[in-house]
């Protein structure tokens, strides 16, 4: 018995350090190449260390030649409205259901839990025609209205979210003359702030990582986002691999650190929103 | 002003007010295109002309005729055949960690984090991995003394260039399955186990008996995002390989796009989007199917 426990904490842990392993190696041959000179990177082996890591030159040129300043400001653009119409709308639809009862809502809701089913992917082909006809295309306008129009997931955690608070509060706050504007924007909206959160990581994760919208929708250079920018670049530089290795980098860091400071809101979220 | 009304009538205005909005878009980019898409696979609509001229059956009988459409399916299978193994090892992770271990929230951070980082920076790190004379994985190869092997080329080879793509999908998921395995491992109440303890059962006895059916629903919600994942591939080869060497790793989705929006065979393209989520719709039933044959 304890001999095959003994042995079974030794696979435990061989297998953790092999995986370990496979899971920084891509990111280590990234990171000492980014920090190369081109003499460097073509003199050197591919896992060896730069002779310094204050050499951040190929950082400042790709960040210049993939205009990675105007990929950010536009990513960020796209999250942040389509975050704020997810919220307030998802939480506003949520409001109405979880709270009263009237006609039709049962099918409503079934309407709503239906269209997960749906793949986006396979809609696109349709949702491109309507964005043409709203003028859409080529606009920052055109990704939000799919991002926002298309996925429900905030509908499945609000959902969730509003049936754990008292319908109690609710009603003292009528008998105190409160209306049901009122209710909603400073007693219900208040406490659904951790399931806020937790559509705020997702949505800013999968909306960043995202890559066929914007390549569908944004075909211009001027409205490059993070992800199409590092593929114009690679486009450009392919074969150059320490600039390229210092593009991923520069692409990579910003959720990675999202990641360190928010791992336990991630990995609830993530569960959360798989099981939906 | 909107206080003073009596509660009955605020409370319609409320209803109608919040659910008109986000109603009107789920008709629009939910319902409206999948609707629109199956009228859309009997026309020949060329994406730009009023008239949309009404072919009846044929889209789909190109679809399922036509090799070089219905035949890249082949490709997609690599990914679904790697997802399983992908599985296994998210399994094995989830209970490695959710046993007695130092360092095991360090390990399950570690092995997550490929999950978090943008799908395209992902897809070029694997380029230079993968790439055939500056490669890190060749010249690792040839390090360790296989250097028949370290000549290969991981991403020019049509008969194994979507394993190798699928690959970087297991990568990167595999963390993700796991921190979904390992939450349904951590509400297996503990007293199950230690009641099997008493009556001398042996860790992979525990396993068999007590874990896989208590994570069996969760197993297969895994299971079909990994179906519905290996459906749905597109961003890997379209970064990597455009789809060669010769097409051989072309995806449906791929083709779906390429139809659509560089050849405007609208029809045909819609036909074969509703061909791909009539599989997605198929899978999930068979999904729902199973659960509730098996009660919970």
């Amino acid at each position: 018995m304890n001999k095959s426990n003994k042995l079974w904490d030794t696979v435990k842990y061989i297998s953790l350090v092999l995986a370990a392993f496979a899971i920084l190696f891509p990111p280590y041959i990234i990171v000492v190449n980014a920090f190369k000179t081109k003499d460097e990177f073509h003199t050197k082996s591919t896992i060896s260390m730069p002779d310094s890591f204050l050499y951040l030159k190929n950082f400042s040129q790709a960040f210049k030649q993939a205009d990675m300043l105007n990929a950010f400001g536009n990513t960020l653009f796209i999250i942040a409205v389509t975050l704020i119409l997810n919220i307030l709308i998802g939480s506003a639809f949520c409001y109405a259901v979880g709270r009263f009862n009237f006609r039709f809502k049962g099918p409503l809701v079934g309407l709503f839990l239906f269209a997960t089913i749906i793949p986006a992917i396979t809609t696109q082909v349709v949702n491109y025609k309507t964005i043409q006809a709203l003028g859409l295309t080529n606009n920052l306008m055109g990704p939000v209205l799919i991002y926002v129009g298309a996925d429900i997931l905030q509908i499945y955690i609000y959902l969730q979210f509003i049936r754990n608070i008292p319908n109690e509060l609710d009603e003292s706050a009528m008998l105190e003359g409160a209306s049901l504007i009122r209710i909603f924007r400073s007693i219900i909206f208040p406490l659904l702030a951790p399931a806020t959160a937790t559509i705020v990581i997702l949505k800013t994760i999968s909306i960043y990582n995202d890559m066929f919208i914007p390549l569908l929708y944004l075909p211009r250079a001027e409205h490059v986002v993070v992800s199409t920018s590092l593929m114009r670049f690679f486009g450009v530089n392919s074969g150059d691999w320490q600039m390229i290795a210092s593009a991923i980098l520069i692409i990579m860091i910003p959720t990675a650190i999202l990641y360190l400071f928010l791992q336990k809101y991630i990995f609830a979220g993530v569960t959360s929103g798989a099981v939906k | 002003m909107f206080s003073r009304l009596p509660f009955k009538t605020q409370k319609n205005y409320v209803i109608i007010g919040f659910v008109a909005l986000p109603l009107l878009l789920l008709l629009t980019f939910a319902y409206y295109p999948a609707l629109e898409l199956i009228r859309l696979s009997f026309t020949s609509w060329d994406g730009l002309s009023p008239n949309k001229p009404w072919i009846g059956w044929s889209n789909y009988k190109e679809v399922f005729s036509n090799p070089a459409i219905f035949g890249v399916f082949k490709h997609n299978f690599a990914y679904f055949a790697v997802g399983i193994v992908q599985n296994i090892a998210a399994i094995y992770f989830a209970v490695v960690l959710n046993s007695k271990l130092k360092g095991k929230n360090f390990f399950r951070l570690l092995l997550f984090l490929p999950y978090i980082l943008n799908g395209v920076a992902v897809a070029y790190l694997f380029g230079y991995v993968f790439d055939t004379t500056n490669g890190s994985l060749n010249y690792l190869l040839g390090q360790l003394g296989f250097d028949a092997l370290s000549k290969t080329s991981w991403l020019g080879n049509g008969s194994f260039v979507n394993y190798t793509l699928a690959s970087i999908g297991f990568w990167r998921f595999m963390g993700f399955n796991m921190v979904i395995y390992l939450a349904a491992l951590q509400s297996i109440p503990n007293d199950i186990y230690e009641a099997a303890s008493i009556d001398g059962a042996n860790g992979w006895q525990k396993f068999i008996r007590i874990t896989l059916p208590n994570i069996y629903k969760i197993i297969e919600l895994n299971l079909f995002l990994t179906v519905t994942g290996a459906l749905e591939v597109f961003d890997l080869p379209y970064i990597l390989t455009k789809g060669g060497p010769a097409g051989s790793s072309e995806t449906f989705v791929m083709k779906i796009v390429e139809t659509a929006f560089q050849f405007n065979n609208y029809g045909l393209a819609s036909a074969m989007s509703v061909v791909l989520l009539f599989f997605v719709v198929i899978v999930l039933s068979i999904q729902r199917f199973l659960l509730k044959g098996k009660g919970e």
